[in-house]
């Protein structure tokens, strides 16, 4: 499966090339509007789906199942906060799920190393790295899964 | 300058009649470029097709007054403004090209077929919608060309590279300048000098490559945006929308809200 573009519906604006993981939603020179250049390196993460702000891309399906009718779409509305998905299965049964957008503000979880304490000259010579041992939080017991807990009759 | 109307200066020179049928030859290329570009790429017929699809999964039947009003809402808001574009530099720039595009036509036309005999007195206000119209078509083309055009600056082109897609602006905006310019050499009473003859031929030339050049060209996307921009709402509003989830009715700070960072490059 892959991405593809409806061409009456894209404005060439830009975000799909923005967040695309996989570099390959440009912007096609003559027509200037977003296009998919390598389905095969497709990884279906759905980000330039949820990017769009005028819903133009969609997925496509396999080609044994998509001509049978269905469809996975979603809309993304950031100033509520919210992601919804529409699935349509191929017996015409529809599902819908809304779910908040958890997608953090750029920039919040960024360490401010600037007001942070200054390493000193042996601690930059040092192997251990800034904030070593202390920000790996070794000196507890390290978390760990107790055996019981697996599945019955599966060996490990 | 401003208040004269070139094409009346102009008919002292050549036939009024001449002029009329250039304006409707542009008019007759535009619509036959257009034609050819539907039956070539398809694009009319994929559009009544999906719009047949769609209004199978539609859950509710629309009146003739519902769908009057939202084909209305459409054209006052969406096409009227190019919604679409967002709130940014684009959509300014569009909007210049758009309206001052539409007001150098309007007033040409105008012009030619109601006031282009050099004794018929033009209302001065038609030579200055034709100014006004032809300058914005240059501001917002020039402010596309040189700021906002695709891959200029992501792709590290430099802004004299030419493509094909580039005929449409490149072509309207030629078209206003040698218009802008053919109109202020006349207001000089040159007596019928060189240039004044150099920039009506530009004029011309430039108004051939426009309207001829529809099928190679962006230009028929005056037409087909509307069209899908349509079509979208009255999806919306019969409850097909392309399959798309309806609007989600979330209670207050259900997620983050964020504000993504719009792209700069395009």
């Amino acid at each position: 499966m892959s991405t593809f573009v409806y061409m009456t519906r894209c404005d060439g604006c830009g975000h799909c090339v923005d967040i695309c993981p996989s570099d390959i939603m440009h912007i096609d020179e003559t027509i200037r509007r977003a296009v998919n250049i390598e389905p095969n390196f497709c990884w279906e993460c759905y980000s330039c789906v949820k990017a769009c702000p005028n819903h133009a891309i969609d997925v496509r399906g396999y080609a044994d199942f998509a001509p049978m009718g269905h469809s996975v779409r979603v809309r993304r509305e950031e100033e509520k906060g919210t992601i919804s998905w529409k699935i349509k299965f191929r017996n015409g049964k529809e599902k819908n799920f809304v779910s908040p957008i958890t997608t953090k503000p750029w920039g919040k979880f960024i360490p401010k190393l600037a007001t942070g304490e200054k390493p000193n000259q042996d601690e930059i010579k040092s192997q251990i790295l800034y904030n070593e041992p202390e920000g790996l939080n070794t000196k507890k017991e390290l978390p760990s899964i107790p055996k019981d807990s697996f599945k019955k009759g599966v060996y490990y | 300058m401003i208040y004269n109307n070139p094409f009346s200066i102009l008919s002292e020179t050549i036939p009024s009649i001449a002029i009329q049928s250039f304006l409707i030859l542009m008019v007759g290329l535009a619509l036959a470029g257009t034609l050819v570009d539907i039956i070539h790429k398809k694009n009319v017929k994929y559009f009544f097709e999906n719009a047949k699809k769609a209004k199978l999964s539609a859950t509710r039947e629309l009146g003739v007054r519902e769908r009057a009003s939202v084909i209305v809402k459409t054209v006052a808001y969406d096409i009227g403004t190019t919604s679409e574009l967002g709130a940014g530099k684009r959509r300014v720039a569009h909007l210049l090209g758009m309206y001052g595009t539409i007001l150098f036509w309007i007033a040409s036309a105008v012009m030619i077929f109601c006031y282009s005999s050099s004794s018929s007195g033009t209302p001065l206000a038609w030579p200055i919608i034709w100014h006004i119209g032809a300058s914005m078509t240059i501001l917002g083309g020039c402010w596309f060309w040189f700021f906002l055009r695709v891959d200029v600056y992501s792709e590290a082109h430099p802004w004299y590279r030419i493509i094909k897609a580039d005929l449409f602006v490149l072509a309207l905006i030629a078209t206003s300048l040698f218009g802008l310019i053919w109109s202020y050499l006349q207001s000089l009473n040159l007596n019928d000098r060189w240039d004044d003859k150099v920039f009506l031929v530009l004029y011309i030339v430039s108004n051939l490559v426009l309207f001829g050049g529809v099928y190679w060209s962006k230009f028929a996307h005056m037409f087909y945006k509307p069209g899908a921009a349509i079509q979208k709402n009255l999806a919306e509003a019969d409850g097909s929308r392309d399959n798309l989830p309806p609007e989600a009715d979330a209670p207050k700070k259900f997620g983050l809200g964020i504000k993504r960072e719009a792209p700069k490059h395009y």
